[in-house]
């Protein structure tokens, strides 16, 4: 429903504005280009997105995903240790982490909500503090091949449509460090 | 030469070498994979529609600039161009809408411009934060999320901040 209001706003917005601002006739076309850029937009990008799952769920049936999996194992402990005491929340924990890593996201939801539900028991409907912090981290993308925006600037006639990545690993580094700092920062005074 | 062009050659020669070499049908594998992505793309082509026209509107009323104009002081300060105010607001509600937004900016300043890197880099360090807190929250039945939304958007604001900064950094200026 969120996203109903916000649409409403848009379109009569950009009605409004064109016709105190004389650009209404302009904004009457652009409706119509909108729309056509979104099917052209999604033609486009048909291709390198579905190439990049592809290779995704190849990497996931050579065990890639396990792999990384026992790598963020000890970093998961540290981070939240209460919950990495069960193997089997520590499990989908570590999954979670790897499939957001590889773009898996439809991998890593359920894995996430998994830990989350496990963590939950006896919470009485309050979220802890290592709850926070998985969901900040979930919240923080940290993606090792953003495939969805370089499809997208592929469609769009990048020179490099992966030139982007270290700039967005950068991004990214720093984002969750910044939720996981403010997580910890939170915790110490909100006690409710 | 560029080493990204290398990385998807290289990339692909790698993981149909790993593949085999673990006894997996690589080929089945590419074919399912590529199955999930073409689903994924026909559940964002209809919300694309929506959102894109809903965009292309609001960029040729001129609201899009004015609001940037608005904006713009604040976002000097932090180093992010005020031609991405609306993808701010717009990508912990919704990420169709921020990438009807941000594909929108690489198409006007064009995909390898100062503008339409730092779109890309916003859309590829951040999430669709509301979203995310109502799928976890929602399924363990949490009700008082406490500090999760605030951290969270902390989080986003230092990503916007960050993807400007990493292209600034490492690509080019605007």
């Amino acid at each position: 429903m969120a996203m109903a209001w916000v649409w409403t706003g848009m379109v009569v917005l950009s009605v409004a504005y064109g016709m105190l601002n004389g650009t209404i006739g302009a904004v009457g076309n652009a409706a119509m280009e909108g729309a056509a850029a979104a099917v052209q937009l999604c033609l486009n990008m048909a291709g390198v997105m579905c190439l990049w799952s592809g290779v995704m769920s190849i990497m996931k049936a050579c065990g890639l995903m396990d792999g990384l999996s026992r790598l963020f194992r000890p970093l998961l402990g540290r981070l939240l240790p209460r919950a990495c005491k069960d193997p089997e929340t520590l499990a989908a924990l570590s999954g979670n982490v790897s499939a957001n890593l590889l773009g898996l996201g439809n991998a890593a939801t359920p894995l996430g909500i998994q830990a989350v539900r496990r963590m939950a028991v006896g919470s009485g409907g309050r979220a802890t503090d290592e709850m926070c912090l998985l969901v900040v981290m979930n919240t923080a993308s940290i993606q090792l091949l953003p495939t969805t925006v370089a499809g997208v600037r592929a469609a769009l006639g990048s020179q490099s449509a992966f030139d982007i990545l270290p700039a967005v690993w950068l991004a990214s580094a720093l984002s969750v460090t910044a939720g996981v700092i403010a997580a910890k920062v939170f915790s110490r005074f909100w006690r409710r | 030469m560029d080493y990204s062009t290398l990385l998807v050659p290289l990339l692909l020669a790698f993981v149909a070498l790993f593949g085999m070499g673990k006894g997996v049908n690589v080929y089945d594998a590419i074919s399912k994979g590529a199955e999930e992505g073409l689903a994924i793309l026909i559940r964002i082509l209809p919300a694309l529609v929506g959102l894109m026209t809903a965009v292309y509107m609001l960029r040729a009323s001129g609201a899009m600039d004015l609001f940037g104009e608005l904006l713009a002081p604040l976002l000097d300060r932090l180093g992010i161009p005020p031609e991405t105010a609306a993808m701010l607001f717009i990508r912990p509600v919704s990420g169709s809408g921020a990438l009807a937004i941000g594909s929108e900016l690489m198409a006007a300043h064009g995909p390898d411009s100062y503008i339409g890197r730092v779109a890309a880099v916003m859309l590829g360090s951040t999430e669709t934060t509301f979203y995310t807190i109502a799928v976890y929250f929602g399924s363990a039945g949490v009700h008082r999320t406490r500090y999760a939304i605030p951290a969270a958007l902390l989080a986003d604001l230092t990503g916007f901040v960050a993807a400007a900064f990493a292209v600034r950094l490492l690509m080019q200026g605007p």
